[in-house]
């Protein structure tokens, strides 16, 4: 098992730090654009004023990130196992995160162990890797949202740290 | 458009004049290889489309040992058939039944199975569809064109991790006598992504 692709969760990331007035009227290929632009400034391949004179114009990048420190246990053994009953955690993270928003704080039932991979949340702001075990986390849409919708369910998976139990 | 348009060269957009800035500059630095961007757009545009998917769920249908280690072991089946690379890394299949129907999301961005499926339509990364198809999919794929029954069980599934996810749709009835390649004509993307049944 794999742990993440190098720089995915990088790539993903640079997107969302864009200024909110330029990522919002952006298309999504755009962003794409920005967030290579950025993440070639950054490894000094090129730099924003030869970028700009090249483009005849300004050339938005991403800005830098303060993550803080992402306060993650160290590695260790999978914490649950298919059928357990979970919570995900309700963090709020100043940077990067694959936690979808809406599941936080909302209990599911583990369905799938697909193995090790890289936290997200470290791999965005540092060189550390932090395989963790990924589990596949089924919500009822009755959770989820409260509006009783019959025999809906909502499939997510969710790294160890981003889960407690129920 | 008038003729006078049509022969007057159109200046390149801002974001076009940013493309080429940064492809130019990388490129004259070394660090994109030759060819390289020419090979990955005729590879998408040539060889990487739904038509891979359509051959994988065809061949599900008429082998079941086939079928078996799709659902077993995603990644392995599809790269069986010569299909694997960025994002078809780790691949899980769902399979549709009578009484269950599979339909794929990635709420965080756009996570989707290119090796298969190739790159998303547009729809797919919008936000309207990211975000309704977790909160009301029954509605959602009703408008989408694929109403269910109540008593057929809907799971949706949010790609926003690794696993990249293929929908297996139903056999039609009444296609006993086609061969694999006729049954693989008969898939589209869309009931592979699980907005669409055949």
């Amino acid at each position: 098992m794999g742990t993440g692709r190098p720089g995915s969760d990088v790539r993903r990331h640079r997107p969302r730090t864009e200024p909110d007035a330029h990522y919002l009227s952006s298309s999504y290929y755009e962003h794409w654009l920005t967030a290579a632009a950025t993440l070639a400034v950054e490894a000094s391949l090129v730099t924003r004023e030869e970028l700009e004179a090249r483009a005849g114009g300004p050339f938005p990048l991403s800005g830098p990130v303060d993550a803080g420190d992402v306060n993650v246990p160290r590695p260790h053994q999978a914490r649950f196992g298919i059928g357990d009953r979970v919570r995900v955690r309700n963090l709020h993270p100043p940077g990067h995160t694959r936690c979808p928003g809406y599941v936080r704080g909302k209990v599911g039932v583990v369905t799938r162990l697909d193995g090790e991979w890289s936290l997200p949340d470290v791999e965005a702001h540092s060189p550390e890797r932090i395989p963790e075990m990924l589990y596949s986390v089924r919500f009822d849409a009755s959770e989820l949202w409260g509006d009783g919708q019959p025999g809906v369910t909502v499939n997510v998976d969710l790294w160890d740290f981003y889960l407690e139990h129920a | 458009m008038s003729d006078d348009d049509h022969h007057r060269p159109i200046p390149p957009s801002p974001i076009e004049q940013r493309v080429n800035a940064l492809e130019e500059l990388l490129t004259e630095r070394g660090y994109v290889p030759d060819g390289f961007i020419e090979d990955v757009n005729r590879a998408y545009e040539n060889d990487i489309g739904p038509m891979n998917g359509a051959k994988v769920v065809a061949r599900a249908w008429v082998d079941p040992e086939y079928k078996a280690r799709l659902l077993q072991d995603g990644t392995a089946a599809i790269g069986e058939l010569g299909f694997g690379g960025p994002e078809g890394h780790f691949m899980k299949v769902v399979e549709n039944t009578p009484g269950v129907h599979n339909v794929v999301v990635c709420t965080l961005c756009s996570c989707y199975p290119w090796p298969v499926l190739g790159l998303p339509p547009k729809w797919y990364k919008e936000a309207p569809y990211r975000a309704r198809m977790v909160r009301e999919p029954r509605v959602l794929l009703a408008e989408m064109g694929c109403p269910l029954a109540d008593d057929v069980e809907v799971r949706v599934w949010d790609s926003s991790a690794e696993a990249r996810y293929l929908v297996l749709p139903e056999r039609p009835n009444g296609t006993d006598d086609l061969s694999e390649e006729e049954l693989a004509g008969l898939v589209t993307r869309d009931s592979m992504i699980g907005v669409a049944r055949l």
